[in-house]
């Protein structure tokens, strides 16, 4: 059977048919060929690459793109694509997120035709498979004090330096670096690093207990040449990361909404069937409908959010502000309605028959990432306060 | 090389069943409909030759205006061009009524290869198309898994019991599809886009030049006097097997006197 959707608030008859129409194609493809697999997936720590072509065909890389044969979707849709790829699971979503907002947007935002002629036709049919290297492994919250260097050398550039928590980095084809120009006073600029580059390794993270049907490696660049051109001409500063986080950040704050549909239906389902006392289900009681209430509500608040969002991003009225609003609560709300199904589960929570503990494994990954919870909890302390508690990068 | 699709839309395989009040009909509130996954694989079919050998795709459908959410998926999927019959206003169809109006429009397209799945997931009868292959005068192969293209002819792989079995037949030709290795893709964004712009024909019975009411309601050749679900399952005898041995011994005086199978 499939997913019968969460919608407590005829949140539907918000949606366009498009948008509905796009949903339901993602939902179906979730319900059919992720779902049978990924738990195993994620049991073994393996990515599930035969899904790359299919998602290829449906138009999942880039949809927002209006060129190279690609949709043009709004952002909506993109988020209704979001939400049910993380309702399979937020490792695939992870994979999307990438190769879509951290990838193919910067190349076809800040680069030069050739680079957008190249790489971008490659990545919308996963042929190419892109990284994102930002974070350091002594810098996180803080990116503007990255340590990788990129030096002048005739018309070429020399990379030196590591990044870390990279999804997909072994298995890319192309790595968007960001590094800085110089020296470490250098403005940040972004480099397209490619695989099978002299000196470009990267050593997955071992021991992984979350995403895990994802791959997350460092890379390392040590005198990596890189030619002229491989840099991407249009940006210049922080924000040319920052403005492909905010897309991303974007999308996982759907995602978040999508991991709880998944939590909350398993929890639900399971409390309907499951007799303990009086041979009565476990959802006559009270302590259990308190959950099950809870959650259906936070997951509506947050679909509002993210409906809401969405709309402004079409309207070009979003803020990095109403960003971090949505990805601190909706993956908040992810977290605890994983918590929760896993307790209603009870002991059946921990088990891979059902997807509640992979969930619970994967949203403290994205707890984090992407601006950890506490981060976006001082961004929007600044913003209605206009004091900064810290010294944050801006976009 | 241009195709024909006729595709059923029925309900999901995954329905709960009820019967509905007439008693001769499903109750079809709350059924999530589909296009029937046979018709799936033969569109699937279609588009793997048109991609191949070049050629168009046109999904037909005789049915109410949510069907046209079938045709849209076909349109998405790659199809062409999309064709309703109008089924308002008409009693219930019979195999042959459906036929008879599929039939009436092929005959004013140009079909080289006319397909559908080999039965529709609704009522299972599998009478359309070797029916449409008499109404339109062509060759019909059923059970298809696979098919090579010749020069005016198909050479068509039927899956028969235990083997396979290879027949040629002259173009045009209708073809019943199996399920086969192809299997169905799913529309891509970029597909849903451009189904959303296209236009889906609607043809009535009359346009066609069929008196529908002739042959439908209480003047079809098939009429459904009962529909009834198959009585529930009878909760299961567990034999206990501490003593394997005492258990075969019940297990065999059951199957004597109760079942009175042996």
């Amino acid at each position: 059977m499939g997913f019968p959707g969460v919608d407590f608030y005829g949140i539907d008859e918000m949606l366009s048919e498009d948008e509905r129409a796009v949903r339901d194609l993602v939902r179906e493809f979730v319900d059919e060929e992720v779902l049978p697999i990924i738990e195993e997936c994620a049991y073994e720590g393996r990515f599930p690459k035969e899904l790359v072509p299919k998602m290829a065909a449906m138009n999942l890389y880039g949809p927002t793109i209006p060129e190279y044969g690609l949709p043009g979707l709004n952002n909506v849709a993109y988020g209704l694509i979001t939400q049910e790829l993380e309702r399979g699971d937020s490792g695939l979503r992870s994979f999307v997120s990438v190769q879509s907002s951290l990838v193919m947007f910067p190349i076809y935002k800040y680069g030069s035709q050739e680079q957008k002629d190249r790489w971008i036709p490659a990545l919308a049919k996963g042929e190419a498979i892109g990284c994102f290297g930002l974070t350091e492994p002594d810098f996180g919250s803080n990116p503007n004090g990255m340590r990788t260097v990129a030096k002048k050398d005739g018309d070429d550039w020399i990379l030196n330096g590591a990044k870390a928590w990279i999804t997909n980095g072994s298995i890319a084809d192309v790595a968007v670096v960001w590094a800085k120009v110089g020296g470490s006073d250098g403005p940040i600029r972004g480099f397209l690093v490619e695989k099978g580059m002299k000196g470009f390794t990267a050593p997955e993270h071992r021991m992984k207990m979350s995403l895990r049907a994802s791959v997350t490696s460092q890379l390392a660049f040590e005198d990596v040449r890189l030619p002229g051109a491989n840099m991407l001409p249009g940006v210049e500063g922080i924000k040319g990361p920052l403005s492909c986080l905010t897309q991303a950040r974007y999308g996982i704050s759907w995602g978040g909404i999508g991991s709880a549909m998944a939590t909350y239906q398993c929890a639900l389902d399971y409390a309907k069937s499951r007799k303990q006392f009086k041979d009565r289900p476990i959802a006559s009681h009270q302590m259990v409908q308190a959950k099950l209430a809870f959650m259906i509500t936070e997951i509506t608040k947050g679909q509002l959010l993210a409906l809401r969002l969405g709309r402004m991003k079409d309207a070009g009225t979003m803020t990095p502000n109403h960003v971090s609003m949505a990805k601190r609560n909706n993956v908040w709300v992810a977290r605890e309605c994983a918590k929760l199904a896993r307790e209603i589960l009870g002991a059946n929570g921990i088990v891979g028959e059902y997807p509640v503990f992979r969930h619970l494994a994967n949203i403290e990954s994205v707890f984090t990432y992407e601006g950890t919870h506490d981060i976006h909890t001082l961004i929007l302390g600044q913003a209605v306060t206009g004091i900064p508690s810290y010294n944050p990068p801006m976009e | 090389m241009n195709h024909v699709v006729c595709i059923a839309y029925v309900p999901d395989t995954d329905t709960k069943i009820k019967v509905g009040a007439s008693g001769t009909s499903i109750d079809e509130a709350g059924v999530k409909w589909i296009v029937s996954p046979y018709d799936e694989y033969a569109l699937e079919a279609a588009l793997r030759a048109k991609e191949a050998k070049g050629g168009t795709v046109t999904v037909l459908t005789y049915g109410p205006a949510a069907a046209e959410t079938g045709l849209r998926d076909g349109l998405a999927r790659g199809a062409d061009e999309a064709v309703r019959i109008a089924s308002e206003g008409v009693g219930e169809a019979d195999s042959l009524a459906v036929a008879t109006l599929l039939a009436a429009q092929i005959k004013t397209m140009k079909a080289d290869v006319v397909w559908l799945g080999n039965k529709g997931v609704g009522t299972d009868a599998q009478l359309v198309v070797p029916m449409l292959g008499e109404l339109l005068d062509l060759p019909h192969v059923t059970l298809v898994t696979e098919l090579d293209w010749k020069d005016g002819s198909v050479v068509a792989h039927r899956e028969i019991e235990g083997a396979t079995e290879i027949v040629e037949a002259p173009l045009p030709v209708v073809i019943g599809a199996q399920k086969s290795k192809a299997e169905p893709r799913y529309a891509s964004l970029k597909g849903i886009m451009a189904a959303k712009k296209k236009q889906i024909a609607v043809k009535k019975p009359a346009d066609l030049g069929v008196d529908i009411a002739s042959m439908s309601g209480a003047n079809a050749a098939v009429v459904w006097t009962k529909l009834e679900l198959p009585a529930a399952r009878q909760a299961v005898k567990l034999v206990p097997a501490d003593d394997p041995a005492k258990a075969a011994e019940e297990l065999l005086r059951l199957l004597r006197e109760e079942a009175k199978v042996l």
